[in-house]
């Protein structure tokens, strides 16, 4: 069996408003990525996924605070580390986050060279100038990127090329679990496929040991990771791996999801898509019951009163709703055939 | 008078240069385009393909350095504002970031009167006018008496997208120029704003103009797609001609560059 890079136990996270109230925005989450894998996490805006690759790294500021939970990476628990200790031994050298705008984290006043140096220097304080310098040129030519890219400034290089700047920055201490939210949505289809390529090298010449990739296109999820979780209003409402998650997922509101994508190849033109209609439950007073009940159209009347807890089914699949597999499955195919 | 078989818009040969002596740049070059009545067309092309200028130009944002535009058979004049103002009760525009779409120190309440006002309905009475608005909102699932009094800012982005609709809906335009509409959206949120744009397009049967990088999106809406490079048209034709049949070398490395579910996903050719 393969290693364990990351676990999380039962993580809850949550917001303290300026009225003091609490919105779990990260609700019992459990999950586990083994070595050389990747997952994926799926959901509309506001489900919670980025404060949940916020939560991982262990960094809390206000107004995010922890709960309750455990994160263990490689071994090591991290959930009781105070902050300096988690910027100084954790993140860059155990975990790596790539924020969607990540191209914005360059100095527009320094070469690019410099600010590879600021962050190895952070860990290292020793390393010699060209010691970074032969480091950051290996790095960048394994990734595909032209090493003259070290000497220019953020200006003369084009979106996409930051972007992939920055991305191979982040890795460069060889970081065990990379977390990239939404690492591509801001970039037009060639760069983002170029960003893909360069995630899937970093896994190959294992740059980096594990991966969690956000986003909330699942065309691409599908494409990029090896297992996929849906989140919705903090909490998973679906495991399974990416070809089980895409063609027959078992949560409404993952079927839902799934009803939704557009790609360019035949027969997309017959179907309708179809959207889930109505909006998120408000996390200040999450219902009660199911959390999708309001917008699931196969809800019944016990969903908005029965807690529902994750059934594992085997194969590391799960699901949130009180139907059976086979009920659910059944209601998939009665919409289909209307 | 207008010649019936022209069509509603035409552009013959539209420029535009920037910069000028060697830095000069050609970021729309010789385009000629024709909108008839009621079809969706879209306009595909990589960043810096020229898409958004092309756009700007039919809507008279920036004046075009050459060539001719028609606009019902006749040459189009926007000289001064006033026949500005006119121009643009025929043709309307959503751009991409909805965030910046609205002015953040007027109410939605204002933002939909002044489409009214617009369309010369500023004189009927004040319950007519909200009878109007409500409607309108209800039309992109949007709830009038929660908006009233409310800031755009409050509102969240696919919201600002719809009550961008609502706009459109109230304006009644002839042309729709949407501008990479749901590329800053969530991929559930994409298909409720589309659907409720062709809905739209069936109801006053306006023409709408898609400009967008997302090949997905052009192959489920258009009745035409336009391919863009460096301010060229270098394929068009009928969505499945060009996108399931693509000819050129750059639209099929576009159609490749797109994440696929039914079909293997080639890295290799970056």
């Amino acid at each position: 069996m393969a290693k364990v890079m990351l676990e999380v136990n039962e993580l809850t996270t949550k917001y303290i408003t300026r009225f003091k109230e609490n919105v779990y925005a990260v609700d019992h989450v459990s999950l586990k990525v083994e070595e050389g894998k990747s997952l994926g996490i799926a959901g509309e805006s506001g489900c919670g996924k980025s404060t949940l690759a916020l939560s991982l790294m262990g960094y809390y500021f206000p107004p995010l605070h922890y709960t309750s939970g455990e994160i263990i990476i490689d071994g090591q628990n991290i959930t009781g580390l105070t902050p300096d200790n988690i910027r100084k031994s954790i993140l860059g050298t155990e975990i790596a986050y790539i924020p969607q705008a990540a191209m914005n984290a360059l100095n527009p006043t320094q070469k690019v060279i410099h600010f590879i140096e600021d962050v190895v220097h952070a860990h290292f304080p020793d390393a010699t100038k060209k010691e970074i310098y032969d480091l950051a040129r290996t790095r960048f030519e394994t990734l595909g990127l032209n090493a003259s890219v070290l000497e220019k400034y953020p200006v003369e290089l084009s979106g996409g090329m930051k972007q992939r700047t920055v991305i191979a920055t982040s890795v460069i201490l060889g970081p065990k679990v990379l977390i990239a939210d939404e690492p591509s949505s801001a970039l037009d289809v060639t760069s983002q496929k170029k960003v893909i390529k360069m995630l899937r090298d970093m896994m190959e010449t294992e740059i980096i040991k594990s991966m969690i990739f956000i986003t909330h296109e699942l065309p691409l999820l599908y494409n990029v990771t090896d297992d996929i979780m849906v989140m919705y209003a903090g909490q998973i409402v679906e495991k399974a791996s990416a070809e089980k998650a895409v063609f027959d997922p078992l949560h409404p509101y993952a079927n839902g999801l799934m009803g939704a994508i557009i790609v360019p190849e035949e027969g997309l033109r017959d179907v309708k898509l179809t959207a889930i209609p109505g909006v998120p439950p408000n996390l200040k007073n999450p219902p009660e019951g199911c959390r999708f009940a309001e917008r699931c159209k196969y809800a019944v009347p016990q969903c908005k009163v029965i807690k529902v807890s994750l059934n594992e089914i085997g194969n590391g699949r799960a699901y949130r709703c009180i139907f059976s597999e086979d009920e659910l499955r059944e209601f998939y195919k009665d919409a289909k055939s209307n | 008078m207008p010649n019936q078989t022209e069509p509603l818009f035409k552009a013959v040969g539209l420029s535009k240069e920037f910069g000028f002596g060697r830095q000069k740049t050609l970021a729309v070059n010789q385009v000629d385009l024709a909108l008839e009545e009621g079809e969706v067309i879209t306009i595909v092309g990589e960043s810096g393909s020229g898409k958004t200028t092309l756009a700007k130009m039919i809507l008279g944002l920036i004046s075009p350095t050459g060539g001719e535009v028609f606009f019902r058979g006749e040459p189009r004049d926007i000289s001064t504002y006033r026949k500005k103002l006119a121009y643009w009760k025929n043709i309307q525009a959503i751009f991409q970031d909805p965030y910046s779409s609205f002015n953040i120190f007027t109410k939605i309440d204002t933002v939909l009167l002044d489409c009214i006002r617009m369309r010369g309905n500023g004189n009927l009475p004040r319950e007519k006018k909200r009878e109007m608005m409500a409607e309108a909102c209800s039309f992109v699932n949007l709830k009038f008496e929660e908006l009233t009094n409310k800031y755009p800012f409050e509102l969240s982005g696919g919201q600002m997208q719809r009550l961008m609709i609502a706009r459109i809906f109230l304006l009644d335009p002839k042309i729709l120029i949407a501008d990479e509409i749901t590329s800053m959206i969530d991929a559930c949120s994409r298909a409720t704003i589309l659907d409720m744009l062709m809905e739209l397009r069936d109801k006053i049967g306006m023409t709408v103009v898609f400009i967008t990088h997302d090949v997905g999106l052009a192959y489920y809406v258009s009745d035409k797609v336009y391919i863009m490079e460096h301010g060229k048209f270098v394929e068009s034709g009928t969505p499945d001609e060009v996108i399931l049949n693509p000819k050129g070398d750059y639209t099929k490395r576009l159609i490749s560059d797109v994440p696929k579910i039914y079909e293997e996903w080639d890295l290799s050719t970056v």
